[in-house]
């Protein structure tokens, strides 16, 4: 199994937020999890990329045969595994190239992979971000700094792009997207899809399930996962709201 | 802040300090402690003229009746000034070498070690540098091509033989002897540091580079440098500075003097990696100097930028004498400090000139159990017209048992005087590491990216050749293994 969640419980200041939640996903596979606000995906999310925020009560995480509580945030993403923020932060003074190129090699080191150097880096990074419609002069700014929604959005996908994760979260990506960014992101999302890596999508809304077809759709309501199918729960939802599942 | 954070930054106290070697020479020292006699013989081993030492001794006689002043946010010990050695040098050094061939290996090893390349074809594309060993002037690159331009690099001590009447005129005119017991102190017992005049007209080609260096035990260094732009010149100058670690404390207490004049421009940074003591704060170096430019010339222009990371204690103002109308100074500063470390530094800007400018840039970093104060007075004396000033000071802090100060005077006697002060202190924030570590970066990598980050604005300021140096040197100074 690619990815594991077993009778997950997790709390944080007192308040129970994930109750015995359980999901498998697969290589190769897409899944949409879709509930109401407070139904606990950010939590999900974030406990899975390790945030140590959380006190995790119950269940086990296996993924690509490591137990994930003995990996920290680090290891985790030097493993394959890559959250894109639903608020991503704004680091000044902190331009992206040597951002992504410190990340890049943190990982191959940890895959004994040998090091990529400046200028492949910086022609990797270009191609990928003419791919995405990403102006080069926004490649100078400082991370996420004084960019619009939009843009942070886009500059997640980019590094995602970039760093090529084997487990892709997307943690409400399309909030705050115009019809265009969304298509934007959205593309460069099923450019990456392949058969051997996966995505799990964390969405209020279908509309972004218009543009990337999940393999799975999950409806988590108050901490659980009620109900599992394929793409027509989330017609569904779009008709009747999370009303009926809860 | 969460424990994991807590644990990296509690491994960050202990801070290695990889110029910590001691190097084996014999050297020539006066008796302990200072009195007249100490005097008389570091200028009769400089071969000084009589109206140096008079000058000397003048200054020693308003020091013994000065005390240290005392505003500053520190606290040390008492210093005895007469259990300090005034004067080291290596043996056989009252003869300056002539090349490097007559230079002791040791020293050339101990430059090595530093990643100072003595050797000229070794130097750095454009750099020249000074280098000061403990109290001699050890090698002086890059003459030759200086000389051809008219510009005079050398040692002070050299200066005073050759350039009286440049060192007459300037010397203890921006920094007067009596000005507080530090200079007079310097004054009193300097013994090398670096001169330079550019003449009119001409724009020093390259960096100009002194390095200085504590060796000996119980030495006290007492550097003076002395920059003269003539009318319409350019020089960049920069100082970079380590210390052998040692248990005791050493003092060090410096006297830059910089002149501007009409239209002339110099800009001087330092990067300050003094041994700051252990992580329980024994030994260190006393960091007490005195920096002071003036912009006496129209359109004249000064820039200090500083990156200050070593001492035990800092207590540092560059500044800036706005005197010719339209003159401009700038004051960049990034001050980190670990462990028990002290700073307290800032800035004097002072508008006397018509349409004077300002310009001050100082980003504090505190970790460990540190103290990092930053200090700054703005003045606008009655005939500065429309001078401006902006201040900006932003504090961060790393850990919890760590302080942050800020202190500004504004003092205006000119009602058109325009001014604007920011300042910000904050931690360093989670979710900017969460951010980082969710990338792939570890958890002292997302700190040293996050600190660089904040202090990039100062960073930029510096010669492109020192500026990834500066930024290793931050780093560094965060280093530590994570727990």
């Amino acid at each position: 199994m690619f990815l594991e969640i077993k009778d997950l419980s997790v709390k944080i200041e007192n308040k129970n937020i994930l109750k015995s939640l359980n999901l498998n996903i697969n290589k190769g596979e897409v899944h949409a999890i879709m509930g109401p606000n407070g139904s606990g995906k950010s939590t999900l999310a974030n406990v899975l990329a390790g945030k140590e925020d959380y006190e995790i009560l119950d269940g086990k995480i296996n993924f690509k045969d490591n137990d994930l509580f003995d990996l920290n945030i680090e290891e985790r993403a030097q493993e394959g595994m890559f959250l894109a923020f639903q608020y991503p932060v704004e680091i000044p003074g902190v331009n992206i190239t040597p951002f992504l190129h410190s990340a890049i090699n943190s990982k191959r080191k940890r895959m004994n992979e040998e090091e990529i150097d400046n200028l492949s880096f910086a022609k990797l990074l270009k191609s990928k971000a003419s791919d995405l419609g990403i102006n080069i002069d926004m490649l100078k700014r400082s991370v996420n700094t004084g960019f619009s929604g939009g843009e942070k959005k886009r500059y997640e996908i980019l590094q995602m792009s970039i760093l090529n994760p084997d487990l892709a979260i997307l943690d409400e990506t399309d909030s705050g997207l115009d019809i265009d960014a969304l298509k934007i992101v959205t593309d460069g999302v099923n450019k990456l899809k392949t058969k051997d890596n996966s995505f799990l999508i964390i969405t209020h809304y279908q509309k972004l399930l218009d543009y990337i077809k999940p393999d799975y759709v999950h409806v988590m309501v108050n901490g659980s996962i009620v109900k599992s199918g394929g793409s027509e729960i989330a017609a569904e939802i779009e008709k009747d709201g999370f009303q009926k599942f809860q | 802040m969460n424990s994991e954070t807590l644990n990296t930054l509690n491994t960050y106290s202990k801070n290695r300090y990889k110029y910590g070697f001691v190097t084996e020479i014999d050297d020539e020292k006066p008796k302990k402690g200072l009195n007249e006699d100490t005097i008389k013989f570091i200028s009769l081993k400089k071969n000084e003229p009589e109206w140096m030492l008079a000058w000397r001794l003048k200054a020693y006689s308003k020091w013994k009746k000065m005390k240290e002043p005392q505003w500053a946010n520190l606290s040390f010990p008492e210093i005895d000034y007469q259990d300090i050695y005034y004067y080291s040098a290596p043996k056989g050094f009252e003869k300056k070498p002539k090349d490097l061939s007559e230079v002791d290996p040791k020293l050339i090893e101990t430059y090595n070690k530093l990643g100072i390349p003595l050797e000229e074809q070794k130097v750095l594309a454009g750099v020249a540098v000074d280098v000061v060993f403990d109290s001699v002037s050890v090698a002086t690159t890059y003459k030759g091509e200086l000389e051809k331009l008219g510009i005079i690099f050398c040692s002070i001590g050299e200066a005073i033989q050759k350039h009286p009447d440049l060192i007459k005129k300037y010397l203890g005119s921006v920094i007067p002897a009596g000005d507080h017991s530090f200079s007079a102190l310097n004054s009193a017992v300097f013994t090398d540091g670096s001169f330079v005049y550019i003449p009119e007209g001409v724009k020093c080609p390259m960096e100009l580079s002194t390095y200085f260096r504590i060796n000996a035990e119980n030495t006290g260094q007492f550097e003076r440098t002395l920059i003269i732009a003539d009318k319409g010149s350019y020089v960049s100058y920069l100082e970079g500075c380590t210390a052998p670690k040692r248990d005791d404390n050493q003092l060090h207490a410096a006297n830059v003097e910089l002149i501007a004049l009409e239209d002339a421009e110099i800009k001087y940074s330092t990067v300050q990696n003094w041994y700051p003591g252990d992580e329980n704060g024994k030994g260190g170096i006393y960091n007490f100097v005195t920096k002071r430019g003036l912009c006496a010339g129209k359109n004249s222009k000064i820039s200090w930028t500083q990156v200050e990371t070593g001492s035990a204690i800092t207590w540092k103002y560059p500044s800036c004498i706005l005197k010719g109308d339209n003159s401009i100074g700038e004051f960049y500063s990034v001050a980190i400090t670990n462990n028990f470390q002290q700073a307290d530094t800032g800035t004097k800007m002072t508008h006397i000139g018509k349409n004077t400018k300002s310009k001050i840039i100082s980003k504090g970093i505190s970790l460990g159990k540190s103290q990092n104060t930053y200090r700054g007075e703005v003045s606008f004396l009655r005939k500065a017209d429309k001078a401006r000033n902006y201040t900006q000071c932003d504090s961060l802090l790393v850990g919890n048992n760590c302080g942050a100060h800020t202190v500004p005077y504004i003092d205006s006697k000119n009602n058109t005087a325009v001014i604007e002060h920011e300042a910000s202190t904050s931690k360093i924030n989670e979710d900017q590491l969460y951010y980082c570590r969710q990338r792939g970066l570890n958890h002292e990598e997302a700190v040293s990216l996050i600190v660089n980050g904040f202090c990039k604005q100062v960073l930029q300021e510096l010669p492109m050749e020192f500026a990834v140096e500066a930024q290793k040197l931050v780093s560094i100074s965060l280093e530590g293994s994570v727990g």
